[in-house]
């Protein structure tokens, strides 16, 4: 429901298209479809305005010079400080203290500690070899004591009972004394959900902070949260020395802005995700992938990506001198197809393309890489010459050329005509750099997908 | 019961029948931080009889922003501003933002009506984990036995841990009978026997309490259909209202679990919860624009008075806090 933000570009930076260099003039367009896109993926406005900053000084003057659009310029700037600011990817849990390490949760009611708990126990015990139990200093949520101890029975982790009569500080203390004496070594604490305006609640968990002095002190975020995650993010990490985040319930569809705001109030690093509702589904973060997910568009950029790392840079600088030249002939066109081919044929690249989805029904059954293929084999039954210079191709020659590549003599003729129109296309196009405005074209998006002058 | 240290339980039903102080200023307690950040800044932009000028209008913008009300909805209130502006010329802007304000949220605030000739009643209550559902139910339950209804509670969370124990203890605590078989049973079943139930005993109202669940769950969405099917299978059909129950902080992912689950078994009746920290409950406005389903109530705090029927202009007022 959402655009992401490579089809908001791609309609704002349309008309950026051979400017070899992105301006003050035409990016502010761009960054207004960048605030819009951080908006809607709920990242607090405060945030995005920083963030939209930062990427505008970055992206002045930035040169699109390489095999990529200006919005695919911009997308990659966009992203690359997405990363940067989401901060180091899957930072461990420091239990380095003398035992017991104690892991105090909190957070807003209803972020899921509960489960967080058990599954950081888990973690614990599974991942790092420690003995590790559990206990919940919840005595105000009707059955939440209960539902820890089930949860815990469910994976298979200890837990130390409690009441619902006692105190929560009490109950910390006595979980403490009793893991110390049995030579456990880390205790995981969950508390009560609390509004972060409530005081006395927020008092309360402060005093079992500092009573514990626990070795990680984690804020568990829900990833649906909106704008409100800024103003909560900065009182938890206020009230207490919270020492990382765990962002839960990623397995929604949300677009989890609200990472990017609890990591830009709190500068503490976010050290898991929450993914399911099995006591196994916690992953260690990674910037790259929340970063994708708020944008929308995990694909596109691996797209670029690809398209950056396979396209031979010198080979395509060659062709587009050749082409300036008007010497583009079949061989350099066989090439483009083994290039196309390398990045898994035009219908993979196709896929990755946001907005496939919305091209008219039949339209991608049209381009099938073995259109492509067949291409790639007539010219293959070509001699070295006829690649060279079309223009000899005659009827022999051509009934040759479909008898050895198991054609037609019309698909030849298709063939040939087409590339003589590409040709024809390419002589117009002086400019610097239009081979590489072509593989744009395939990356770009949208119908501009072919060469210049050729139909399938 | 209540002697669990000086807080007072988030979820527990008051020690005693606090009688509110009145809708409105309930209200505007809830949601203070958002009139606050609305209001306040409404006078501060434009002053009384002023003008609205494009740099106020942005202001503003970012206020409807970070209220979480959408970009599509603030656009449709700040292009309504601009038309009244226009037309009215010299208008107060406070009175102009409002009625921008109303003309989304005012269709939409339509009261839960309980009555219906195959009794009981059914209110089942869906969401994803962790806004508030059973929490809700409870206090519903309070609020309709307080009306002198019959309610009885139907324990349809068999999924998560203790949510069962959870609702059990708001029967104990509201004097209300509760419907429930044990953890791992299957939802729809219990919901069966609930309405059977509530037939054999007379009661006027079945509140039925769902598991939390992601919308991106295809098989629980799947399950949440068979619920559905079930009651719809009843002879006679009992009437119903399915409550959509969403967190007030949520984001803009609010919108599509509305879409998911209105999709998946028909939603009658949106819920919002825990407008008392400083969300701003915004989104409102977006899924009023966009789905047009009928807000039921609001939790503007802990006790059982703060779960409120919706009302558009008492909200619009409480941001607009004139």
């Amino acid at each position: 429901m959402f655009d992401n933000l490579s089809e908001r570009l791609g309609r704002t930076l349309k008309n950026l298209r051979g400017q070899g260099r992105l301006s003050e003039d035409n990016i502010s367009e761009a960054m207004r479809e960048v605030r819009m896109a951080l908006l809607e993926a709920d990242v607090a406005l405060p945030v995005v305005k920083d963030f939209i900053e930062h990427v505008r000084e970055r992206a002045i003057g930035q040169e699109v010079a390489t095999s990529l659009t200006p919005g695919q310029v911009v997308i990659k700037i966009v992203h690359e400080e997405l990363v940067r600011l989401m901060g180091e990817s899957a930072t461990p849990l420091s239990l380095n203290v003398a035992p017991p390490a104690v892991i105090l949760l909190a957070g807003l009611q209803g972020a899921g500690k509960t489960t967080t708990a058990v599954k950081l126990a888990r973690h614990i015990r599974d991942d790092l070899k420690r003995s590790v139990k559990v206990v919940s200093c919840d005595v105000y949520r009707p059955a939440a004591i209960d539902q820890l101890h089930a949860y815990a029975d469910q994976a298979g982790i200890e837990y130390l009972p409690s009441d619902s009569s006692q105190k929560p500080l009490d109950i910390a203390r006595d979980a403490v004394a009793t893991v110390r004496r049995q030579g456990v070594e880390t205790l995981i604490v969950d508390t009560a959900g609390r509004l972060h305006v409530d005081e006395d609640m927020m008092a309360e968990v402060q005093a079992l902070n500092s009573d514990l002095s626990p070795a990680e002190t984690l804020f568990v975020i829900d990833s649906m949260m909106g704008q409100d995650a800024v103003k909560s993010a900065e009182a938890f990490n206020n009230a207490l020395p919270l020492s990382g985040v765990i962002l839960t319930k990623v397995d929604g569809d949300a677009r989890g802005g609200a990472a990017l705001s609890v990591r830009h109030v709190t500068g503490k690093p976010i050290k898991f995700l929450g993914s399911g509702e099995k006591f196994d589904a916690l992953e260690a973060f990674h910037p790259e992938r929340v970063a994708s997910r708020i944008l929308g568009m995990g694909d596109v950029l691996s797209l670029i990506e690809e398209v950056e790392r396979k396209t031979d840079q010198d080979k395509a600088k060659k062709m587009a001198a050749k082409i300036k030249k008007g010497g583009f002939d079949l061989d350099d066109f066989r090439d483009q197809i083994n290039e196309m081919n390398r990045m898994g044929g035009m219908s993979s690249l196709l896929d990755k393309l946001p907005g496939t989805g919305q091209l008219p029904a039949g339209a991608l059954n049209q381009v099938n890489d073995g259109m492509f293929n067949r291409l790639g084999t007539i010219i293959d039954s070509m001699t070295q010459k006829e690649r060279r210079k079309p223009d000899i191709i005659n009827g022999s020659r051509k009934k040759r050329i479909a008898a050895g590549s198991g054609t037609s003599v019309q698909e030849v003729n298709k063939l040939l005509k087409q590339f003589g129109q590409m040709q024809k296309t390419m002589k117009r196009m002086k400019r610097k750099g239009g081979l590489q405005k072509m593989l744009q074209g395939m990356g770009g998006g949208g119908g501009g997908g072919l060469p210049p002058g050729f139909k399938p | 019961m209540f002697s669990k240290g000086s807080k007072q339980s988030n979820d527990a039903p008051p020690a005693a029948a606090e009688k509110s102080g009145g809708l409105l200023k309930s209200l505007k307690r809830g949601l203070s931080k958002t009139r606050d950040l609305l209001l306040t800044d409404v006078g501060d932009l434009v002053p009384r009889g002023g003008k609205i000028d494009e740099a106020a209008l942005e202001e503003l913008e970012n206020r409807l922003l970070q209220a979480d009300v959408g970009i599509d909805a603030t656009s449709a209130i700040l292009d309504n501003l601009r038309e009244r502006a226009r037309k009215a010329g010299d208008g107060d802007p406070g009175d102009l933002l409002r009625a921008a304000m109303l003309d989304i949220l005012a269709p939409v605030a339509q009261p839960l009506d309980v009555s219906t000739a195959n009794k009981p009643f059914v209110i089942m209550a869906v969401g994803v984990n962790g806004v508030g559902k059973t929490t809700t139910l409870g206090k519903l339950g309070a609020h309709l036995r307080d009306s002198h209804h019959k309610v009885l509670l139907a324990a349809g969370d068999t999924f998560r841990a203790a949510a069962i124990e959870q609702l059990q203890e708001w029967g104990e605590r509201t004097g209300l009978p509760v419907i429930a078989q044990s953890h791992g049973s299957d939802a729809a079943s219990v919901v069966f026997d609930a309405i059977h139930s509530g037939r054999a005993r007379g009661s006027d109202v079945v509140l039925a309490d769902t598991a939390g669940r992601l919308h991106t769950k295809d098989y629980l969405m799947t399950e949440l259909k068979k619920v559905r099917r079930v009651i719809d299978k009843i002879e006679p059909r009992p009437d119903y209202e399915v409550l959509l129950v969403i967190d007030a902080s949520t984001g803009q992912n609010a919108l599509v679990q509305a879409k998911e689950f209105h999709q998946a078994i028909g939603l009658t009746g949106i819920v919002l919860t825990k407008l008392d920290g400083t969300a701003r409950g915004g989104i409102v406005f977006a899924l009023a624009q966009n789905l047009g389903l009928p807000i039921r109530y609001i939790g503007v705090g802990e006790r059982i008075e703060d779960l409120r029927p919706f009302d558009a202009e008492s909200f619009v007022d409480a941001l607009l806090a004139q």
